[in-house]
């Protein structure tokens, strides 16, 4: 059977998508991938959805925009998409080891946690180095953890983590943070928080089986003078990276490896392909943006549908 | 919490998992981890479709901090796969299914 649209993702930008698709009598099918629901998932308040007077958590909200496309129609897969081929029509889609094809894709792949790229990260990855402080914070109770990044997000896992955790160290490899200055005061002001300056991770400590992380050694940015901080845990806060590996060679990518869309549509360089959310967003990455865009690339799968018939 | 999946506890998780003579799959999940909550409907289905060929339960590492901090979990959701009572293999984070089954199948 040929699908008239399939959604890679379940963020904010897929499910919206959804939606508007499923309302449309497209009959979408959305692959939720390994992250169901999105970016959001992890996260505990949001406080800037529209309509949500007194906040909403991250999983209640995506399981409501889940629901809602469910109840026009939507299918939704608990798979990841493994391969694309959307070098002709129709396109192919594989997930969950079966092969799919249809008529129109919806590209709303979002964007993962950037980690550092080390060995000694990966293999300390979960006994001690995370890249998610509310999934993980409760495990640090009065114990030493340190924040490597500068941002807003990283700010914000700091304060966070401060709940369970004796004292946090934000790593940070300038001499000034670059987050707002409401989190910044926040950060400055609290007891339990101090920055190591003009610092970078040159190494993590510790072993995968066992003990796990026992500490990082650190490299001054100014003097590259290394030291030895002990600490249980490090929290991964510099930024996300777009998640287009799947399209590598079959669409146009920007330098940073976003998918690129054309001026005021979700277009992308291949008829039929469409993009929406954080995956081709360079600049808001918001989740009410990342909707606004779902249903422009809804709308526009719809439009392109309708031109194939006529 | 699907019927076939066992809810572990301090009082249970010996009998269940560490004397069996299957394999076990072991879910540690919190209700406030919202990766968690994703995987749930994972580790319910392979539960389901290895009914009678293998163990499947999830400690809820608020209500068993112990069984946590005895396997060092310190990331969740976090799988642990035992087979005669040792741990065989450890999956972090968003898995497939695949994933898992892969590891259990081998077990079998
Ligand atoms: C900790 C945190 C807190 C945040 N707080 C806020 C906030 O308060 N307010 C706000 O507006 N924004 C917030 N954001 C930003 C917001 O979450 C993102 O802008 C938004 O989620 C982007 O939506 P998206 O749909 O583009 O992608 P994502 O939410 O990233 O979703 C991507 C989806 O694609 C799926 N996927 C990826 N690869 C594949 C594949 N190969 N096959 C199938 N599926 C795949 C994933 O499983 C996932 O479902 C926060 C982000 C984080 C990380």
């Amino acid at each position: 059977m040929e699908r008239k649209v399939i959604i890679i993702g379940s963020g904010p930008a897929g499910l919206t998508s959804a939606i508007y698709t499923a309302r449309a009598n497209l009959e979408p099918l959305v692959f939720e991938g390994l992250q169901p629901g999105g970016q959001l998932t992890i996260t505990t308040d949001v406080e800037n959805f529209p309509g949500f007077p007194e906040g909403v958590t991250g999983p209640e909200l995506m399981d409501l925009l889940r629901k809602q496309a469910q109840k026009f129609g939507a299918e939704t897969h608990f798979a990841n998409v493994e391969k694309v081929d959307i070098s002709q029509k129709p396109f192919k889609v594989w997930a969950g080891g079966e092969e799919y094809k249809t008529q129109s894709v919806i590209i709303a792949t979002g964007a993962s946690a950037r980690l550092l790229g080390m060995e000694s990260e990966s293999k300390l990855m979960g006994f001690g180095v995370s890249a998610c402080a509310t999934c993980d914070g409760f495990f640090y109770k009065d114990k030493k953890v340190l924040v490597v990044g500068g941002g807003d997000t990283a700010l914000e896992e700091a304060v966070y983590l401060t709940r369970f955790a004796s004292s946090v160290s934000i790593v940070h490899r300038r001499d000034e943070l670059r987050g707002s200055k409401i989190m910044q005061d926040r950060v400055m002001k609290h007891p339990k928080i101090d920055v190591l300056w003009n610092s970078v991770i040159d190494e993590f400590v510790g072993e995968s089986k066992g003990v796990g992380l026992t500490g990082v050694k650190l490299k001054n940015t100014k003097s590259g003078e290394i030291s030895t901080v002990e600490c249980d845990g490090v929290f991964i806060a510099i930024g996300h990276k777009p998640n287009s590996d799947l399209f590598t060679n079959q669409i146009k990518l920007d330098d940073m490896g976003y998918v690129k869309t054309q001026p005021d549509s979700s277009k992308t360089s291949v008829e039929g392909v469409f993009a929406s959310g954080d995956i081709q967003d360079t600049v808001y990455k918001q989740a009410v943006t990342a909707a606004g865009s779902g249903c422009m690339a809804a709308l526009d799968a719809e439009r392109y549908l309708e031109s194939l018939e006529s | 919490m699907g019927d076939f999946t066992k809810t572990l506890t301090d009082d249970n998780f010996e009998i269940e998992i560490l004397n069996s003579d299957k394999p076990a799959l072991v879910d540690f999940w919190a209700e406030w981890c919202g990766p968690c909550i994703a995987l749930g409907p994972t580790v319910d289905s392979i539960a389901e479709e290895y009914d009678g060929k293998a163990v499947v339960g999830k400690v809820n590492v608020d209500h068993h901090p112990t069984i946590a901090a005895k396997y060092s979990i310190r990331s969740i959701p976090s799988l642990l796969i035992f087979s005669n009572g040792k741990v065989e293999e450890q999956l972090i984070g968003a898995v497939s299914k695949e994933e898992i089954t892969s590891i259990i199948d081998r077990l079998l």
